[in-house]
């Protein structure tokens, strides 16, 4: 007979508890690390830069504070969409270390879900004294979003995150066959960086560009959520319905990937 | 009349077999061309028809030279890799379905690999094992402070593993993995590396555990005496078949038909002298060591005692390792 549900919740909220803490420890001992990377994340400010410069020529359909708005938020939600499963796994696989860790009780998953948002929680205050300068230099800017709107953004960016993560996580199975599956989280990088809105507003790109962007699931991911924060007008039914059928389709590959994966696995360096 | 209980198998193999799948490729830049344009691979058959079972509570040594499929065998007991042939059954599990009640059942220790986070103290990735296997915190703490007695660890445990020795770092591997208190335990190499203190240290707590909590325990280790103090069972595997199972003292007798004799004399002699005795091993000064088959030992220490000017004299088997050597590198086992 299964556990009571209370049960199970309980120790699932220990689990959690535990991980994220542990996690979150461990990322501190590599804080300095984190304020690199989360430094090395400003390409919506070069590309505000570039974006204000062709503004200021001449009708984009944006104006700068908009502009200002729209690439400040995709800085953030960048910032808490970052995923990097696909090189710690290839890196545990490479060395031995998958193999203890799918000896115990726990869908390997998780921990590396608890890796991710334990980093987030890192990040947070370098990100908040960088949104912060970026106010003192361009007050202009500054805006306060309705309650509303900031709630509906935090649960659209961490849609994104879960969505980037399940994407890549899937791709990540693809390590049980190759030792460098990380090459091809490279060569998506690429539609991921123009279709998701990190280097322009999709409201800027031609009718039918962005009529194609928005069948694949990259302008959830940045566009999207961005847009809700700068407070910009979105159909949000629409695009959560978008992130969930995205979620839907990948979650089966996933896990199909995952049990055939397991039965290639050849515990190497183990 | 009373009869003997039926005692269940805790580990089973039959027939086990693992192929893996390997690239093919010949050196060089024109190798490295072919490689790329026609991708060849040829199989390797790592284990073949492996069988045995073992009893709740043995303590099984596992032999073999490098390369004879020990570690892939220990791989499909615990689950982690997939038999190409054969079946295994561990706790009334198949391994590689990775089901809960199987997982909270067994560990297996890696010697050269960790599961401790390095750059955090041992407890932190206790506290994270203790919430996985689902052991409350009260229980967790018992089972810590009863398992840093038994290892001889204290302070260690608050210290970041990457600031650990060597030793201090094995103990506290073997505290998390044994922590939820499996009874299969499957040691791969757990004191490679290891000083002769500390191997010993490892080796009288792995007895104490094994007695303690009557878990079973199949262990493999290139230090002979890890073995020859732990394990009254081996299993001698070689090229991927299994060779021997039974008595590490049968399996002495086997592969070693002779005893070794040595002997201090008054005076010393030339080699010749002990040819009538049997085969000289050594001569150094007055020590002489003598290897004489065991069917005529008495015999002929008989004779020695007699003939010769014997300061001192001791019997013994040569050094199982030695055996075990020789016998993989005359590849006698063919």
């Amino acid at each position: 007979m299964s556990r009571p549900l209370r049960q199970r919740l309980a120790h699932a909220r220990r689990i959690a508890t535990v991980l994220l803490s542990s996690q979150y420890a461990y990322m501190l001992e590599y804080r300095a690390e984190i304020v690199l990377w989360a430094l090395s994340g400003v390409l919506p400010f070069i590309m505000l830069g570039l974006w204000s410069a062709v503004d200021a020529a001449g009708g984009l359909g944006m104006d700068s504070l908009q502009l200002a708005r729209y690439f400040l938020s995709a800085f953030v939600v960048r910032q808490f969409t970052i995923v990097w499963v696909m090189y710690t796994f290839e890196e545990d696989n490479l060395n031995g270390r998958l193999s203890p860790y799918l000896l115990q009780p726990l869908p390997l998953v998780w921990r590396y879900v608890a890796a991710h948002l334990s980093e987030q929680a890192t990040r947070l205050p370098f990100v908040a004294m960088l949104v912060g300068l970026f106010f003192l230099l361009y007050p202009a800017a500054f805006w306060w979003p309705s309650i509303s709107s900031l709630l509906l953004a935090v649960l659209a960016t961490l849609a994104a995150f879960a969505l980037r993560f399940l994407m890549q996580f899937t791709l990540t199975m693809v390590c049980f066959w190759s030792e460098k599956a990380t090459a091809l989280e490279r060569l998506l990088y690429l539609p991921y960086l123009y279709l998701s809105g990190l280097v322009a507003p999709l409201a800027l790109y031609p009718e039918s560009v962005r009529t194609f962007a928005f069948w694949t699931p990259f302008p959830y991911m940045v566009d999207v959520p961005a847009r809700i924060l700068a407070g910009e007008s979105v159909p949000v039914l629409q695009s959560f319905a978008a992130m969930a059928a995205w979620a839907a389709l990948l979650l089966p590959i996933n896990l199909l990937l995952w049990r055939r994966g397991l039965r290639h696995y050849s515990a190497m360096g183990a | 009349m009373r009869s003997e209980p039926v005692r269940m198998a805790i580990v089973r193999a039959q027939g086990l077999g693992k192929t893996y799948r390997v690239a093919d490729k010949q050196p060089g830049l024109a190798g490295t061309l072919r490689h790329f344009v026609n991708r060849r691979e040829r199989l390797i058959a790592a284990v073949q028809e492996v069988s045995f079972s073992i009893e709740p509570g043995e303590f099984v040594g596992f032999l073999g030279a490098n390369g004879a499929g020990k570690t892939t065998t220990l791989k499909m007991l615990t689950g982690l890799i997939h038999p190409t042939s054969g079946t295994v059954e561990v706790a009334g599990h198949q391994p590689q379905r990775r089901e809960a009640d199987f997982l909270g059942q067994i560990t297996l220790v890696m010697g050269q690999k960790q599961q401790l986070i390095w750059d955090l103290p041992p407890l932190d990735s206790l506290r994270v094992n203790a919430a996985v296997y689902g052991i409350p915190p009260a229980e967790s703490r018992r089972r810590i402070a009863e398992l840093a007695e038994m290892l001889e660890l204290g302070d260690e445990l608050r210290r970041p593993v990457r600031k650990l020795s060597l030793g201090q770092r094995m103990k506290a591997e073997l505290l998390a993995a044994l922590l939820h208190r499996p009874s299969v335990l499957f040691l791969d190499e757990p004191t490679l590396g290891l000083d002769v203190n500390a191997q010993a240290r490892v080796r009288s707590f792995l007895a104490d555990y094994n007695r303690r909590f009557g878990a079973t325990v199949l262990l493999t280790s290139h230090y002979m005496a890890d073995i020859t103090a732990l394990c009254p069972r081996v299993l001698l595997i070689h090229e991927g078949r299994l060779f021997y199972d039974g008595s590490l003292e049968t399996l002495t007798q086997r592969l070693a038909p002779c005893r070794e004799v040595r002997l201090e004399l008054h005076a010393p002699l030339g080699a010749e002298a002990f040819a009538s005795y049997g085969e000289v091993e050594t001569i150094e000064g007055r020590e002489v060591r003598l290897l004489i088959p065991r069917e005529r030992l008495t015999e002929q220490v008989g004779r020695l005692l007699a003939d010769l000017a014997v300061v001192d004299l001791s019997v013994s088997d040569p050094p199982i390792e030695d055996i075990i050597g020789r016998l993989f590198h005359q590849g006698a086992l063919a």
